[in-house]
């Protein structure tokens, strides 16, 4: 598509020099970002303003009625509720992995890149798919818990995923299961930055393995630790996978048990009303920049940059 | 070798116990979703739900993944699936390898502006924009066809910060001298950085394939049709309506998970060293 530079109009320019070329290099992802991110953000800000029939026409401003109508339901704390419970159980596996982690980089362990892939596995699995078998694993009447349970005389197990408070807590022990993988990788690189004479210098002065994980291993690994927080809690106010997957539209369960984005999806989606979901989006918005704005402040506090 | 470091490798090994338990422990909690799901695959319904739990099935049941082709639209969908998660690929590596190069080399006047513009959607929930892409997508007649499930998907925010970084960490010198041998900005950038940025690149990839393979709610509301489906809607939805038939729902999940698996095992390394840069910017 290009024809060769011409020596003469080149000449004068240094070899970074670079025209009109930006555009053509940028413009097809801005253009992009443009009408597929920006416009729509703006969008749904109006929309959220907005009441429209169930086809989408005949659309009105009805100022912050869809916020009041939002604010005014019951399920809204619930929800937000649902929310935040998943993501503290999420962030539950970061500590958990920054042992795992550095078990599996411990000088010459065997089995070191069997273990990381184990690990890493849940990672990979499509959530629909693999929480077919959660559902069996937790099913009231035959799954491998209840049975066990009974076998240990527990008389009456919970019926895990048609239970208020235990289907969300279901689905939450998957969402733990799921995410040690990724948090154990970028630990593991973060492991690995850290110079192996500070280990050395500490035993040599007699410190044991404990006080050498607490004094050098946790405190240089903060960064990371801080990324996946963010991270997490991030991906945990997302939830909508696991609990479309387990619980399902159908179960009587699913009402106590909808997090914030499957409320969107229920007003936007199934009631048809792009208003209300627009509304419910744009507390999305507002509640993770108000977590991660805090989040930002307070790594000051714990987070160490070397 | 002598006899001395071999002893004391041991001797590590040995004092490593607790850590094998440990994680020996943790990882057959990791697998044994995997596993289960393998053996009730090969069961029969009654097996999966029986009491006391079948831990193996008295006879292999390998029909159950004939019927997944016969009773679920599962070709279709796999697709469906594959269609999307290549051209999403593709599409992400071209525009996000041509941006990134320009924020990473090129000087022009807004560069910062614009490459905070594009990075700040990182930080927006998807909800944000869900609604308004929905309505666009229904504007072009796109809804229930694969190119309206990958299109908003191409724009990667995240493959651009991964890919200006890749340029950034190469040498100037090469594509300087490209450039003085009278290379054209477009042919220093495909001849000579584009094979060079390749970690960056298969970083990308892998990352996009990930995602657009296992994705839900956005492909859950663009397509409704069962044949227009990708697997991860599809498997949702066909569970709903196959709730009792538990076996051949647990072979078209196997089936569905599978290319990832295989993809993965066979460039493990190259997968770790590319999730792990994609950390890199914490």
């Amino acid at each position: 598509m290009s024809a060769p530079a011409q020596v003469g109009r080149r000449g004068r320019r240094s070899p970074t020099s670079t025209g009109y070329w930006p555009i053509l290099f940028v413009g097809p992802l801005l253009l992009g970002v443009l009408v597929f991110y920006y416009y729509p953000i703006a969008k749904n800000l109006y929309l959220s303003f907005t009441k429209s029939n169930a086809f989408g026409g005949n659309t009105k401003f009805v100022g912050l009625d869809n916020y009041e109508a939002l604010f005014s339901r019951p399920d809204l704390l619930s929800a937000i509720g649902n929310t935040l419970f998943y993501t503290a159980v999420v962030l539950l596996a970061i500590p958990i992995s920054v042992l795992i982690a550095s078990l599996i980089e411990l000088p010459g362990l065997k089995f070191a890149s069997l273990y990381r892939v184990l690990f890493f596995m849940p990672y990979l699995a499509m959530p629909t798919a693999i929480t077919q078998v959660w559902k069996i694993v937790f099913n009231g009447n035959f799954g491998i818990i209840n049975q066990t349970a009974k076998a240990l005389g527990i008389e009456d197990p919970p019926y895990w995923l048609s239970t208020p408070g235990f289907a969300i807590a279901a689905v939450a022990l998957f969402g733990l299961w799921s995410s040690i993988g990724f948090n154990v990788i970028i630990l593991s690189a973060g492991l690995k930055g850290i110079p192996r004479e500070l280990y050395e210098a500490a035993s040599i002065d007699g410190a044991t393995q404990w006080r050498q994980f607490r004094a050098i291993t946790v405190p240089l690994l903060t960064p990371s630790i801080f990324f996946l927080t963010i991270m997490q809690t991030i991906g945990g106010f997302q939830l909508f996978d696991a609990l479309f997957a387990m619980i399902g539209s159908g179960n009587p369960a699913m009402v106590q048990s909808r997090s914030l984005v499957y409320l969107f999806y229920n007003q936007a989606f199934i009631n048809n009303d792009k208003g209300g979901g627009a509304a419910v989006a744009m507390v999305i918005l507002l509640f993770v920049a108000i977590v991660t704005a805090v989040q930002f402040i307070g790594q000051r506090r714990w987070v160490n940059y070397v | 070798m002598s006899d001395k470091p071999g002893r004391s490798a041991l001797r590590t090994q040995r004092r490593y116990l607790p850590a094998h338990i440990l994680l020996a422990l943790g990882g057959l909690v990791m697998v044994f979703p995997f596993a289960y799901q393998i053996v009730m695959s090969l069961s029969t319904n009654a097996e999966i739900s029986s009491v006391p739990p079948t831990l193996w099935p008295e006879q292999l049941q390998f029909v159950n993944y004939v019927e997944v082709f016969e009773k679920l639209p599962f070709l279709k969908q796999f697709s469906v699936s594959v269609l999307i998660t290549v051209v999403r690929t593709l599409g992400q590596l071209a525009f996000c390898a041509m941006a990134g190069y320009a924020f990473a080399r090129m000087e022009f006047r807004g560069r910062g502006l614009l490459f905070g513009l594009i990075l700040a959607i990182l930080m927006i929930p998807g909800q944000a924009y869900l609604i308004p892409q929905y309505q666009i997508i229904q504007g072009l007649n796109l809804l229930e066809s694969p190119w309206g499930v990958v299109l908003p998907g191409v724009f990667s925010a995240f493959g651009a910060f991964l890919m200006r970084q890749t340029f950034m960490g190469l040498p100037k010198e090469l594509e300087e001298a490209a450039r003085l041998d009278g290379c054209n900005p477009w042919q220093a950038f495909t001849k000579i950085m584009l094979p060079l940025s390749a970690p960056g690149l298969s970083a990308v990839a892998i990352t996009t394939v990930l995602w657009s393979w296992n994705d839900l709610l956005w492909p859950l509301i663009v397509t409704t049709r069962e044949e227009s489906m990708p697997l991860s809607v599809g498997i949702a939805t066909l569970a709903g309506q196959h709730s009792s038939d538990y076996a051949v729902m647990m072979a078209a999940s196997v089936l569905a998970m599978a290319p990832i698996f295989v993809l993965f095992f066979s460039m493990q390394k190259r997968v770790i060293a590319g999730l792990a840069t994609s950390g890199m910017k914490g």
